[in-house]
């Protein structure tokens, strides 16, 4: 393998893992608040994708994204307001077959909607001719969108996590739910938002990705697998490991492409995700003490 | 006490005999195919109802599980040896009956492994798979298991699609039929289809005797001692982990064997097989019939399947299954013959159900079963009553 087929090979792996990461810490923000895994959480990137493919026919491309993310983050508050709101205290078996229930109804809507047609929003500058020469490697500038616009959601949650109240009252439930509410914070709506939240990046996420790898309703599962894995690799509710793991995991499948077969793409990463479950659950990055406190 | 956990069967028996009679009578009988694989895939249920339903572990991949043993059969009994047939352990298979010559779908003849080996063979791969996947998977516990389990189905599907000879994505077809004896044979074609229907039932049938043996036995009690608590169950000298794999590879064989006659009898099989919808459809089966009730279970399968293949669902089938999966955990949780409805016409029923189960009738059956439990202080009806 040449230097620049190397460099090829880790520019994409790279992108594609900014990705699984933005999935990863979708998936993250609603377990660190709820305890949820939401298998839903691909179909929200499918969701943002198409209504912003939709949306782009009739306004400019940054309206339209906008627009799609507002409506994604809707979305979220509903799945959250109508599904999972007002149980009391459900076992995780009734809410892992509820949140596959919702992800199954949301891509069988969008299959009626937008039917089973491929689309792709356009690129957000040049076409998907143009290409920039890194050392002898070509990459899109869509890529060097998707790498950006993963940079700039995973600095801003972490602001947002660190400076603001609401980010504060968030992690305070993650730390602990009921002294959360014993401060006067009211965990329902951050549960809410969270779902809101995870919505929105994914939406975006969705937006920034559609040029490059096209926009199919039944996508969704595949991203949410692959965005699992990552949140597993890194620990699961840990947002700034799942970064690192995302990284991880693109460079895993980009070279596994130049190894194996590419309907084995998937196998690969699931196979990823079987090593990490058996071997150690709590992730690459987790640490020992935790894995004593929590159960797998 | 036996007598009365038999009797259910007994009912179970004469209902499906009556169907085949009706229908026959009606001359609707290409109804009979529909039932006979909606009964390949109650197996698949059946097995998960074990383990969801009485030993509390999820699974999302057992639609791998039926897909090996479709596969294995269906790809052992159309790859023609007769290239090989000069070599010394082609010989060596075909001199103890391993392998058999046959004419295929082309009139050709060609020289195939003999489908009680293939049979044998899909059995024993996914008891190794599930005791491979099991021995690690059944030590993890919720979301960490549904993955586990989702992953290794996705990687079945995956291996089915792109491998050449399991047919990528057009699967394997002209798989031959299965003679089984007496002149039985699980074949599709038009004048097995009684026979193959009492096949399929008769499966579904010792499938049930075996889970109730399983259930009412040492096993049972242990596996509802998991259920309980785990810790509580190891205190008391129970190895959870043991007991749960012991019911992961069970679940995991009921399954293969549907799969494997399931591809002898639609004469092929294809990836959509492997599906994690195909296994979401299981769970949601399960999760309709109450999770541990295996009549209820068998009675929503047997419903459900017959509605979908019968494509009464339209391009809405798999919206139909998750908008069940999702009502169901939202509203009744136990399952949908113990809906708080269904429960307050149950009490009113109350003093008739003794009579009611003696008169027969699958429900009235299930009913009685119900309140006979329901004096342990069990269903939630008790508290009110």
């Amino acid at each position: 393998m040449s230097f620049e087929e190397f460099l090829q090979y880790c520019l994409s792996g790279v992108t594609v893992g900014s990705i699984y990461a933005v999935v990863a810490i979708g998936f993250n923000i609603i377990y660190n608040t709820t305890g949820i895994i939401n298998f839903a959480q691909g179909e929200f990137l499918i969701l943002g994708g198409m209504v912003a493919i939709s949306l782009s026919s009739v306004m400019p491309l940054l309206p339209a994204i906008l627009l799609a993310v507002a409506v994604t983050v809707v979305a979220g508050a509903a799945v959250e307001i109508v599904f999972i709101r007002w149980l009391k205290q459900p076992d995780v078996l009734r809410l892992i077959v509820i949140t596959i229930g919702i992800s199954i109804l949301l891509r069988e809507a969008m299959l009626h909607i937008w039917d089973e047609q491929m689309r792709a929003l356009p690129h957000f500058t040049g076409s998907e001719i143009s290409s920039i020469d890194i050392l002898g490697a070509h990459i899109s500038p869509q890529a060097l969108w998707v790498l950006g616009i993963g940079t700039v959601i995973v600095v801003g949650l972490n602001l947002f996590f660190k400076f603001t109240l609401t980010g504060r009252a968030m992690r305070a439930c993650a730390a602990n739910r009921t002294a959360a509410e014993l401060c006067g914070i009211n965990v329902k709506w951050m549960v809410t938002f969270s779902f809101m939240l995870s919505a929105g990046i994914g939406a975006l996420a969705g937006c920034a990705i559609s040029p490059l790898a096209q926009t199919q309703y039944d996508m969704g599962s595949s991203l949410a697998i692959k965005g699992f894995t990552v949140a597993i690799l890194g620990g699961l509710g840990r947002s700034m490991a799942a970064v690192a793991a995302g990284i991880i995991l693109g460079l895993i499948e980009a070279f596994s492409i130049s190894q194996f077969p590419l309907a084995y793409k998937d196998a690969v990463t699931v196979a990823v995700l079987l090593l990490i479950l058996f071997i150690k659950p709590s992730g690459l990055f987790g640490s020992r003490e935790e894995r004593g406190l929590k159960e797998f | 006490m036996r007598w009365k956990r038999l009797a259910p069967v007994a009912v179970l028996i004469v209902l499906v005999i009556l169907i085949q009679l009706v229908f026959s009578a009606a001359d609707a009988v290409y109804y009979l195919t529909q039932l006979t694989m909606s009964a390949y895939y109650c197996l698949v249920a059946i097995g998960l109802c074990l383990l969801m339903g009485h030993t509390g572990q999820i699974s999302l991949g057992h639609a791998g599980f039926f897909a090996i043993g479709g596969y294995t059969s269906a790809v052992l009994t159309t790859v023609n040896l007769l290239p090989h047939a000069g070599s010394g352990f082609v010989r060596f298979l075909g001199r103890i009956g391993f392998v058999v010559r046959r004419v295929d779908l082309y009139g050709e003849e060609i020289l195939s492994v003999s489908p009680w080996i293939a049979f044998l063979a899909a059995v024993i791969l996914a008891l190794v798979v599930a005791f491979v996947i099991g021995l690690p998977a059944t030590r993890l516990k919720g979301h960490y298991l549904a993955m586990a389990t989702l992953g290794f189905g996705v990687i079945i599907h995956a291996v089915a699609l792109g491998t050449a000879v399991l047919g990528e994505s057009d699967g394997i077809s002209g798989v031959p039929g299965f003679r089984l004896f007496l002149g039985l044979e699980v074949n599709g074609r038009l004048k097995f289809r009684v026979q193959n229907y009492y096949i399929a039932w008769f499966l579904i049938v010792a499938a049930l005797l075996l889970a109730m043996n399983l259930i009412h036995s040492r096993v049972g009690r242990a596996l509802r001692a998991i259920h309980g608590s785990e810790q509580a169950a190891s205190s008391l000298g129970i190895n959870p982990a043991r007991y749960k794999l012991t019911v992961f590879v069970f679940s995991a064989v009921l399954a293969a064997v549907g799969g494997s006659f399931a591809a002898h009898y639609n004469g092929g099989i294809g990836p959509s097989e492997a599906t994690v919808m195909k296994s979401v459809r299981y769970v949601a089966i399960v999760a309709v019939g109450g999770m541990s009730n295996l009549w209820g279970i068998v009675l929503m399968g047997m419903l459900l399947n017959f509605l979908s293949l019968r494509g009464y669902f339209g391009s809405y089938d798999d919206a139909v299954f998750a908008a069940i999966l999702i009502g169901i955990m939202l509203f009744a949780p136990r399952g949908i013959l113990r809906l708080p409805l269904l429960d307050s016409v149950r009490r009113l029923a109350g003093a008739g159900r003794g009579a009611l189960a003696r008169a027969g009738g699958p429900l009235a059956g299930i009913l009685a079963r119900r309140g006979g439990e329901r004096k342990d202080g069990e269903a939630p009806g008790e508290r009110h009553g």
